[in-house]
């Protein structure tokens, strides 16, 4: 039974990762309802960064992690204006095969450079024990990263003018365009900022999993299981979202093996958008 | 909400759904495309046939495979609007319900084979009447779920072979004259495969059905609103697309002898199909074709120039995103503005 | 007199927002009832209720003595009611044709393409789109996209037809050419509820008028009755000239 209510907890502190994976593709979305399938691609970077920059120089990826998020940012600029700029304002049908190509293109370059071996951001972080069981110290090092990002990112989006600028836009772009809003500006901002917080997401699971070039799939799926259960473009609902998804994952470990756990996400995802299917995604903006 | 008008959209030709079913054949016939695919199914079928040619043969079956999937995958995405990222499913399961009715039941090849399109086109109709509810993007993402869970349930399900696959013994081919002649056999099955994907796409583009997919396609809400039962046609197409791809699936296995998950259902070739109908016109019936043949080339190519198979996705998404960005009508598109009157005869 | 829309108790909110609160009132068959009020009375959200593009929280909806609550969009079109929205949808890449098409073939007469051209024609004619039969819908101005979505609703040979704003972003002369399109759609029988801003126009075509205030029925009558209504001139308190063309209008 402590076994089970240990994995719960385990489950919130790896969760609190998967939301801040998720509200980087959830405030991307809310902003100009384009769903970006370079989501995935984009964690494999971050998680490629945690690598590269620590192997050899002795850095803590904790270090690395304001380098990341800046890096992270200009690649989404960078991205936006190539892929997606010419899309935005395109049927659905685009946008998404606009990113899934950038994202082809991403992970074919990464798996030239990088194949598809498991890679391992070794970290030694002491834990907190409690009886038999311990919290390993690179979880609980995530979560409180991930709240504290989290954080930043409220912080940014309620008081400072590009977060308001950005929730105008989200609202509605034509009127925010009306009001003087450089909007397209504050796309390529927005997108920006869903990018770093991706890569970041992947910096901090590289300190918790060993990864492959083609991990970004999976992370991909639970940031989309949680998009949806968190709400369309709420990134507060994201968080909590990823909280929900870890508890899920938590309570399954104990008695499933691991390669069931795709499975059981899709399940989910089909499940929650079948039973809420307008109120979580109001997606066309008739 | 801008849409790219060089959208190819419905070709209607009056004075058609009215008639008798057989008077409507030769209503059908007595227009010029049709003829059209007859005359490439005949090509396909005697080009190698009289030069003796078997490399030849075995690049047109590809081809024709190729066509095959993106024809179909083109009622999705481009009449309905909806991306089916894992299409390869319908081929792959296709292949694997032939193999086992082959191999364990002893069916013969032409049973088999169209037993495994049926299966497959219901448990489509299935899956689609559950996931066809949700809008385009969610629908996307829930194809490639279904993809990769019948993969994993394939993968750990003995009695088709688990992760080693399924092997058929030679003498399946003795009801078809011997190895070799099953070969072409099978070959001229693909080829009218082929040829009755394209009739699909045409007959359905120009009915009734086929407006009201591209109805949905243009605006959904709106179609709705006009009366377009949007969930049962999207159901529908789902699930029409699935046939020849499964059809298709149960030959080629049959013809390789052999098939194991990995490989039968690999997303990479789902993809690329995505590329091929996008490369040559989403909506049109002569894009997908001509893009599949057209992709096919270059991927033959890039392989010979490049070692690193990686790159072929990335050559592709550099394919994909380039006809997103610039020419989103593809091939066709681009044709039609050039010359608008083609528009009705290649449609 | 027989109902051709009978509305009861509607009600419809979103999160904390009552958008349309225990809606109630008629339309008779080829009745023009107009539905006025402030921006932000509910009416839009009226029309989605009706469309079934919404389920209300609460009421009924009865549609030729059948009970049309909460069904969806495409089975009420094929009921008979047609709807003319307020941001234009036109489907962008099929013909003026096309577009009406659709509407003929999947409305109310499940026709065939063939016959479905026949009653094409004859909407296109009614709105005066007949000479741009084969442009694209994108490639038409407002004015024609406005025709477009009446052509189109017409094309199903609907019994209500649902108009949402149809003269918004008109100049005066287009302005004028829809009014004598709506006089001839009233003098086929059609019924129609429109929602309608130019105040002189809706009073003056109106045989009934229902003025939403916040999501509430304020007032409803005769478009004479209504004009002197001293609620409903508060409501529209501040803006003189409106009130100035209810008065004309009503006249």
């Amino acid at each position: 039974m402590t076994g089970v209510l240990v994995s719960l907890i385990d489950g919130v502190l790896i969760g609190s990762v998967y939301g801040l994976a998720a509200m980087g593709l959830t405030l991307i979305w809310g902003v100009m309802n384009v769903i970006n399938l370079t989501h995935g691609a984009l964690i494999v970077l971050g998680m490629f960064a945690a690598y590269f920059l620590t192997a050899g120089s002795g850095l803590s990826p904790y270090a690395t992690l304001p380098l990341v998020l800046a890096a992270g940012f200009a690649f989404g600029v960078v991205l936006y204006w190539i892929a997606v700029h010419r899309v935005v304002e395109r049927p659905h049908l685009m946008s998404l095969l606009a990113t899934f190509a950038a994202n082809m293109m991403l992970i074919g370059i990464g798996t030239a450079l990088w194949s598809t071996s498991p890679y391992n951001v070794p970290v030694s972080l002491p834990g907190i024990s409690w009886g038999y069981y311990t919290f390993t110290g690179t979880h609980i090092a995530a979560a409180v990263v991930a709240l504290i990002i989290a954080s930043l990112l409220y912080w940014l989006l309620h008081y400072t003018r590009i977060g308001k600028a950005i929730r105008a836009v989200s609202n509605n772009r034509q009127a925010a365009e009306l009001v003087g809003i450089p909007t397209t500006r504050v796309l390529s901002f927005a997108f920006g900022l869903g990018a770093a917080l991706a890569c970041v997401s992947g910096t901090l699971i590289a300190t918790l999993f060993p990864f492959t070039v083609l991990s970004g799939n999976a992370y991909q799926l639970k940031s989309f299981v949680v998009t949806v259960l968190g709400g369309l473009g709420n990134p507060a609902g994201g968080l909590l979202g990823g909280i929900t998804l870890g508890l899920v994952e938590g309570l399954a470990a104990p008695f499933m093996p691991i390669s069931w756990t795709p499975i059981i996400e899709f399940a989910l995802f089909v499940a929650v958008l079948i039973l809420y299917p307008r109120g979580i995604f109001a997606f066309a903006k008739a | 909400m801008a849409v790219d008008e060089r959208t190819s959209t419905s070709v209607l030709q009056p004075s058609f759904s009215r008639l008798p079913l057989a008077s409507r054949a030769l209503a059908f016939f007595g227009r010029p495309f049709p003829w059209l695919i007859i005359a490439v199914a005949a090509l396909f079928a005697a080009l190698p046939l009289w030069t003796g040619n078997v490399p030849l043969r075995e690049s047109l079956l590809l081809a024709a495979v190729y066509i095959t999937l993106a024809s179909n995958l083109n009622l999705m995405i481009g009449y309905a609007g909806y991306v089916n990222f894992g299409n390869i499913v319908f081929f792959g399961l296709g292949g694997y319900i032939g193999m086992f009715l082959i191999s364990t039941l002893g069916l013969p090849l032409i049973i088999a084979v169209f037993a495994a399109g049926c299966l497959v086109s219901g448990l489509a109709l299935l899956f689609g009447l559950g996931i066809l509810g949700l809008r385009g993007a969610f629908f996307a993402l829930a194809t490639i779920g279904i993809n990769e869970a019948v993969k994993a349930f394939i993968t750990n399900f003995e009695p088709w072979g688990g992760a080693a696959g399924i092997y058929l013994p030679l003498d399946v081919f003795a009801e078809l004259g011997g190895p070799a002649n099953a070969l072409w056999v099978v070959y001229f099955a693909l080829v009218a495969v082929m040829a009755a994907s394209l009739f699909l796409s045409y007959g359905i583009k120009i009915s009734k059905f086929g407006m009201g997919l591209q109805a949905i396609g243009q605006n959904e809400d709106a179609a709705a609103v006009l009366g377009v039962p949007t969930r049962l046609y999207k159901s529908l197409a789902y699930a029409i697309s699935a046939f020849l791809p499964a059809v298709a699936g149960a030959l080629y296995y049959f013809k390789s002898a052999f098939i194991e998950p990995g490989g039968a259902f690999d997303l990479t070739l789902s993809i690329e199909a995505i590329v091929m109908v996008m490369l040559g016109g989403h909506g049109t019936v002569t894009g997908p074709a001509i893009g599949a043949f057209l992709y096919e080339e270059l991927r033959g190519a890039l392989l010979t120039m490049d070692a690193f198979s990686h790159f072929q996705l990335v050559i592709a998404g550099a394919v994909l995103l380039l006809i997103v960005l610039f020419a989103p009508g593809g091939l066709m598109g681009v044709v039609y503005r050039v010359w608008p009157r083609l528009r009705k005869v290649l449609p | 007199m027989t109902t051709l829309l009978e509305i009861a108790g509607l009600s419809k909110r979103f999160g904390g927002v009552k958008a349309v609160e225990n809606l109630s009132f008629n339309v008779g068959p080829g009745e023009i009832v107009g539905l006025i009020g402030p921006n932000g009375a509910g009416k839009s959200t009226a029309f989605d209720l009706i469309n079934g593009v919404f389920k209300p929280d609460r009421g009924t909806i009865r549609f030729d003595g059948e009970d049309i609550t909460g069904l969806r969009p495409d089975h009420i079109a094929r009921r008979g009611i047609g709807r003319a929205h307020q941001i234009v949808q036109p489907l962008a890449g099929m013909t003026v044709m096309e577009n009406c098409l659709v509407g003929a073939c999947f409305g109310r007469e499940d026709l065939s393409i063939d016959a479905g051209e026949e009653a094409v024609r004859e909407a296109a004619h009614f709105v005066g789109l007949d000479d741009r039969l084969n442009t694209y819908a994108s490639a038409l101005t407002t004015a024609g996209k406005k025709r477009l979505e009446l052509a189109r609703a017409l094309s199903a040979r609907p019994r209500l037809l649902l108009l949402d704003e149809v003269l918004a972003g008109l100049n005066p002369t287009e302005t004028e050419h829809m009014i004598t399109v709506l006089r001839r759609i009233k003098a086929r029988g059609i019924a129609m509820l429109m929602v309608e801003h130019v105040m002189r126009v809706v009073m003056s075509l109106s045989d009934w008028i229902v003025v939403m205030h916040l999501g509430r029925k304020l007032a409803e009558g005769h478009p004479r009755e209504v004009a002197e209504n001293p609620e409903v001139i508060r409501a529209y308190l501040g803006d003189a000239s409106e009130i100035a063309a209810f008065a004309e209008g009503a006249s």
